[in-house]
């Protein structure tokens, strides 16, 4: 295996394995938003204590998401120094911006938010946490921008000033909005909306089950299932076909390995699922006909250019890319199919709470809106193959040239063990943290003892306690 | 061009900022075995950090993205040159995360006192790493003409580089202690300030004996303070503010005397930027290959853009972290909440 090949490895696993932390991180974001809304405008204790159970669980999520999110940073410079010479001048101010704009805004609020359940009034704590969560969507928007410039690179130009060829800057304002900035973001951020919800609404099903805080669990599913629903929706019907637009008229190349497709077609066909074989130029499997036409170009009739319009150096691995996407394609069908069913059994007697199999169902989402959002991340990535930046430079070349394979080979070791204890870990306090389940509530501070503006934090002399 | 001045001095001050900052919860990680007797004496040392200490590591992620944008052929260069140790700096970054977050989730002392031992080895591995590689930079590596490194981490490990990560950690603990006068009391508070006059006279013993180093292996650097002699007056700015964060702590001026402590940081590492620059990353096989702030800088607008965004973005990073500080000043109490 050449070292190239490594490093694909390396990055792929260290880069999948951090993306399941920060879609968690959104979207539980956005739903902490939501009940802090609620405890400021209710006097309801219920939405405090919510936030106090999802806040500790946020916590965690946010520290695996740190902890291996730095390593992608590090990477581009360790494996892919090539790549970083090419690109300094415009992928890294991204990257940069980032850190002074999003991180930061996270990382110094991320006390406040974690410890404001004992500490702040309500009011203050939804601005800890606005703030947090406001960097991490920030922080998304800046790496998602990154990663669409790779796909459609733009306010760019090639020249050579004695380091080699470089991409030199000609308008930051379209290196930020590149063509598929704007179709990615909204579909990154919905899906982990729907991530966020997914994990709220299965552990609000596991406690109907288990028959334990129901009073809470009904409430965490009626926050969560309405983003969950819509969010399916839109990602079908909106995000997923600007999407779907976005790589035509961008990259029509990996719009045909998504879908097996070889030969140029009028009325090309959608694959529910199938198995595509470049050697032979086939695909088969069940299709609905016409389908990829009218995603493509609105027209059932419309033309869509097939791969062998391209040489096939410049291919992506077709039936990989195709298996992927269409994991997260009829993932996303199946979602839109749980979100209908549970509305559905809601609006009729409440039925959603009281169905065993239904519940079962909701408590798989978290699994299977993670499997789709990975799926999804794949296909975007193994379809830009083999461009590390599309057409213009090639990922085998992009390495690191003087690292050895040894060198890799240690550090994808390293970095196997260390996921595989990450993980166990994390699930291991995961499960335990929803077995303890919500504070009681004569457990919890009166919220109304507690600073509720900045005046009062700072007029107020120290308490004489740390955290 | 004097933009790329400007990225440096301004690269150097992240750094700095990042020493200062994380340096001081490192260096509670690398006291702790000393400091700690029992769980209480853990969780007090891990509270007088914890909300603060993600938001200092984020400072490394902020000069990564930074040198990547303002200098991306030292990005990298010194990335991928530096492979193994790279990787083992990110292993120790990722275990002490893992150390202060999940170290209270259970109350088994087996389970407690392992993760104690990882706090305190990874805290003490970051700063030794990133003190091995800075002695490297200052030394030199073996830097070709495509801008590659070829060396591999047993050679990192020369006796002038390891003499500046050992300083660098003894530095980082005294550092550590300068902060814990603010954060605890009593009998702890009485192991901290006995422990400052051993940690200084050490730092001060080992300070020595790099400087002494440096001017006989006569790299770069010296021939830099040699050009610019008013430059010698940033080690010796770092000598006086050791002395005096000394005194204070001493008069129990805490707050001062860990202010001082950072100044000695800030002076230290002002005296290795004045040493190198204009050269950010010197070859030790000809100087045709060092990577300067000029050749291996991006662009003129890259660099423009950078800066407008560095100013825009750069107050509301001091605001919010004094304002952080502030909030959580004063002594630790262990509660309920917290590690």
């Amino acid at each position: 295996m050449s070292t190239e090949v490594l490093h694909r490895i390396q990055f792929g696993l260290t880069a999948s394995f951090h993306f399941l932390f920060p879609p968690m991180s959104l979207g539980l974001g956005l739903i902490l938003i939501i009940l802090g809304i609620k405890s400021v405008r209710t006097e309801d204790p219920k939405w405090r204590r919510l936030s106090l159970f999802w806040v500790r669980i946020y916590g965690l999520i946010f520290a695996m998401g740190i902890a291996t999110g730095i390593v992608q940073e590090f990477e581009f410079g360790t494996n892919w120094a090539e790549y970083s010479r090419f690109v300094g001048n415009v992928f890294g101010s991204l990257l940069a911006a980032e850190g002074i704009f999003a991180f930061m805004l996270e990382g110094g609020f991320l006390g406040l938010m974690l410890f404001g359940g004992t500490r702040l009034g309500n009011k203050l704590w939804l601005f800890a946490t606005t703030m947090v969560v406001g960097g991490a969507t920030f922080s998304a928007v800046w790496i998602v921008m990154a990663n669409s410039w790779m796909q459609s690179p733009a306010g760019y130009e090639i020249r050579d000033e004695g380091n080699g060829p470089q991409a030199f800057m000609t308008s930051f304002w379209d290196v930020m909005f590149t063509p598929t900035f704007i179709p990615r973001i909204l579909h990154v951020l919905a899906a982990s909306w729907m991530v966020g919800a997914a994990l709220v609404m299965s552990v609000g099903a596991w406690y109907l089950l288990k028959k334990q805080h129901t009073d809470l669990a009904r409430t965490m599913i009626r926050v969560a299932l309405p983003i969950f629903a819509v969010m399916a929706a839109l990602q079908v019907f909106v995000f997923g076909a600007n999407q779907a637009v976005a790589v035509t008229e961008n990259q029509p190349e990996k719009l045909a390995a998504m879908e097996g497709l070889y030969e140029t077609t009028d009325c090309a066909p959608m694959y529910i699922v199938g198995w595509s074989d470049p050697g032979d130029r086939t695909t088969s499997g069940l299709s609905v006909p016409c389908l990829l036409s009218f995603l493509a170009t609105q027209d059932f009739q419309g033309q869509v250019d097939g791969l062998e319009s391209y040489p096939q150096d410049d291919w992506a691995p077709v039936n990989l890319v195709f298996q992927v996407y269409h994991l997260m394609i009829d993932l996303g069908m199946l979602f839109l199919l749980i979100s209908v069913v549970a509305v559905a059994m809601w609006i009729w007697k409440r039925k959603v709470f009281e169905k065993r199999w239904l519940l079962w169902v909701l408590v798989s989402t978290i699994v299977l809106t993670q499997l789709a959002t990975q799926a999804g991340w794949w296909t975007a990535e193994f379809g830009r193959q083999p461009w590390v930046v599309w057409q213009e430079l090639r990922t085998d070349g992009a390495e690191s040239p003087l690292v050895s394979t040894p060198q890799v080979v240690f550090s994808i070791a390293m970095f196997v063990v260390l996921y595989a204890l990450l993980l166990g870990i994390f699930l291991w306090l995961m499960d335990r943290k929803i077995k303890a389940g919500p504070p009681e509530e004569e457990d919890m501070e009166d919220a109304d003892s507690l600073p509720d503006s900045f005046s009062e934090v700072f007029r107020r002399r120290s308490r004489v306690s740390g955290p | 061009m004097w933009l790329n001045t400007t990225w440096f001095v301004l690269y150097v001050v992240i750094i700095t900022g990042y020493v200062i900052l994380d340096g001081f919860d490192l260096g509670v990680g690398m006291l702790s075995p000393i400091l700690a007797k029992d769980d209480r004496d853990h969780r007090i040392l891990l509270n007088s950090i914890g909300p603060i200490w993600d938001g200092n590591e984020v400072w490394l992620v902020l000069a990564g993205g930074a040198l990547f944008a303002a200098f991306p052929f030292v990005y990298a260069s010194l990335f991928s040159g530096f492979y193994t140790a790279m990787m083992l700096v990110l292993l120790v970054l990722i275990l002490r995360t893992v150390a202060i977050e999940f170290r209270s989730k259970s109350d088994s002392r087996r389970w407690r006192t392992t993760w104690d031992w990882f706090f305190f080895g990874s805290s003490l591995g970051i700063a030794l790493l990133l003190g091995v590689a800075l002695g490297n930079v200052v030394r030199g590596v073996d830097l070709d003409s495509d801008g590659n490194i070829a060396v591999d981490l047993v050679e990192l490990l020369n006796p002038y580089s390891l003499l500046v990560g050992v300083t660098g950690v003894v530095m980082l603990a005294l550092h550590g202690a300068f902060f814990l006068t603010q954060k605890t009391e009593g009998e702890m508070l009485g192991r901290v300030r006995r422990l400052i006059p051993v940690l200084g006279a050490t730092f001060f013993a080992l300070g020595t004996a790099t400087v002494a180093s440096t001017l006989a292996l006569d790299t770069m650097v010296v021939d830099n303070f040699r050009d610019r002699p008013w430059t010698v007056m940033f080690p010796l700015l770092a000598l006086a503010s050791t002395l005096i964060a000394w005194r204070l702590v001493e008069n129990r001026a805490y707050l001062s005397g860990f202010m001082a402590s950072a100044f000695t940081i800030a002076a230290l590492m002002a005296s290795v930027a004045a040493g190198l620059y204009p050269t950010m990353l010197p070859s030790s096989i000809s100087s045709a290959n060092d990577l300067t702030i000029h050749n291996a800088a991006a662009a003129q607008n890259t660099l423009t853009v950078m800066f407008v965004i560095a100013l825009i973005g750069m107050p509301f990073v001091l605001l919010y972290t004094v304002g952080i500080y502030y909030f959580f000043r004063g002594k630790v109490v262990v509660d309920d909440e917290g590690y």
